[in-house]
């Protein structure tokens, strides 16, 4: 358990070593404050749908889940791209209710990231490798919150450096875009230099 | 027509959605470590995008505004499921290698960005011809990609050995990085410098500039 939590969080980094997420990872890191917000909301998000889909998988979805009701050849794992991003998004959707309702300050400092979420591929990536993987109930959790906090980590070191960056002399091709992903590529190497890590 | 033919030729390179509308990269880095994954993946997503615009686009008339997000969401996973369903019957290798990313088709932010600001708002021939165009630049960056990662890392292009690794003789020794994730970030960071180098209307204005102020005495 403790290896996957490491694993998940460095040197099998979801932004950085399974490219996922990367759209949002690139657009919104230009100030550390809105970094930090966005992985609070993904670290959130993720620890609950991964979960909660594995839940919903193994009960309905998986090849032999309808048995019981007498239809063992059934095998409804196709459907699992729809439902889980249903799950995803009706989860977001509750997640902003409760958070609007019992944490209005934390509500409006994450804005309008919470509905973006739901088209970030971290999220649905991390359900579909959940069962690539074939993660159990209680690997799911620890994968959940692990790919989450390691999303979260890796978005606002990469925004603290581009806030250094931004006094920087860089040639003209390179502003921008073109400069973000030389650092992520060195960032990305750094994260999977942590493999060497064990506990 | 020829109007029309720009919705096609535009984002080839002027407007391309990898480097510079950045839209759909995750796929584009996680899936181009050999030239066979990079073309059918570019193909599954060229189709994704062609078919969900022209539906999309037929149908613009009858979404709510309010759920349009939901109902395009719906539309693109269908046909990625169609899509992934097929790659499993007629290339199941492939699909092995391509894991997870098929799937994410759904969350590409390139389908969702053309539907929502393309197709919702034109006729399906234009709409069409926007996708493939998309569809067609996506898949040049993910080409080139895919070659420089598969014949710098391992020394073949698509099974076939063009340079003779030492460890059969020749004198090509194989880059291990290329075959990992921190060389996508390079190889894409590279070419977006070289188009913005050629193209310098696409480079990005520097946020703080230095002048030149006259030294207190």
């Amino acid at each position: 358990m403790t290896e996957l939590l490491i694993a998940s969080i460095f040197h099998q980094n979801i932004a950085l070593t399974s490219f996922l997420g990367i759209c949002t990872f690139l657009a919104v890191s230009e100030r550390i404050e809105t970094a930090f917000g966005l992985g609070l909301a993904i670290i959130a998000v993720q620890s609950i749908s991964v979960p909660v889909n594995n839940l919903i998988f193994n009960a309905f979805l998986v090849e032999g889940a309808w048995t019981w009701a007498g239809l063992p050849e059934v095998d409804l794992s196709y459907l699992k791209l729809i439902t889980f991003i249903g799950v995803i998004a009706a989860q977001v959707q509750i997640l902003e209710l409760m958070l609007d309702r019992f944490a209005p300050a934390l509500y409006r400092a994450l804005g309008i990231f919470l509905p973006l979420i739901t088209v970030n591929c971290a999220v649905l990536g991390g359900s579909l490798f959940m069962v690539e993987r074939r993660y159990d109930f209680g690997e799911s959790i620890v994968y959940g919150f692990g790919s989450g906090a390691g999303w979260a980590l890796a978005i606002v070191a990469f925004a603290a450096i581009r806030e250094r960056l931004r006094y920087s002399d860089i040639p003209q091709g390179l502003q921008g875009l073109g400069g973000a992903f030389l650092v992520t590529g060195l960032m990305s190497l750094g994260f999977t230099a942590l493999g060497r890590i064990s506990l | 027509m020829a109007s029309k033919l720009t919705y096609l030729t535009a984002p080839l390179i002027d407007k391309n959605p990898i480097t510079l509308q950045i839209l759909g990269i995750c796929s584009a880095l996680a899936v181009t470590t050999s030239l066979s994954t990079a073309l059918v993946m570019a193909a599954a997503l060229t189709a994704v995008l062609c078919l969900s615009s022209v539906v999309i686009s037929l149908i613009r008339h009858h979404i709510p505004g309010v759920i349009r997000l939901i109902v395009q969401i719906v539309i693109i996973a269908s046909m990625v499921v169609v899509i992934d369903e097929v790659l499993q019957a007629y290339a199941f290798g492939i699909s092995r290698q391509l894991s997870v990313f098929v799937g994410l088709i759904v969350t590409n932010c390139l389908v969702m960005g053309r539907a929502e600001a393309f197709a919702m708002r034109n006729p399906a021939w234009p709409s069409f011809l926007d996708a493939l165009g998309n569809g067609l630049g996506y898949s040049l960056i993910l080409v080139l990609v895919g070659v420089i990662r598969e014949l710098f890392g391992t020394g073949t292009l698509l099974g076939y050995t063009l340079l003779v690794p030492k460890s059969e003789g020749g004198w090509f020794e194989p880059l291990g990085l290329m075959q990992l994730a921190p060389s996508a970030f390079f190889i894409i960071g590279a070419l977006i410098w070289g188009i913005r180098a050629r193209w310098s209307a696409q480079a990005e204005k520097p946020k703080l500039v230095l002048v030149d102020v006259e030294a207190p005495r």
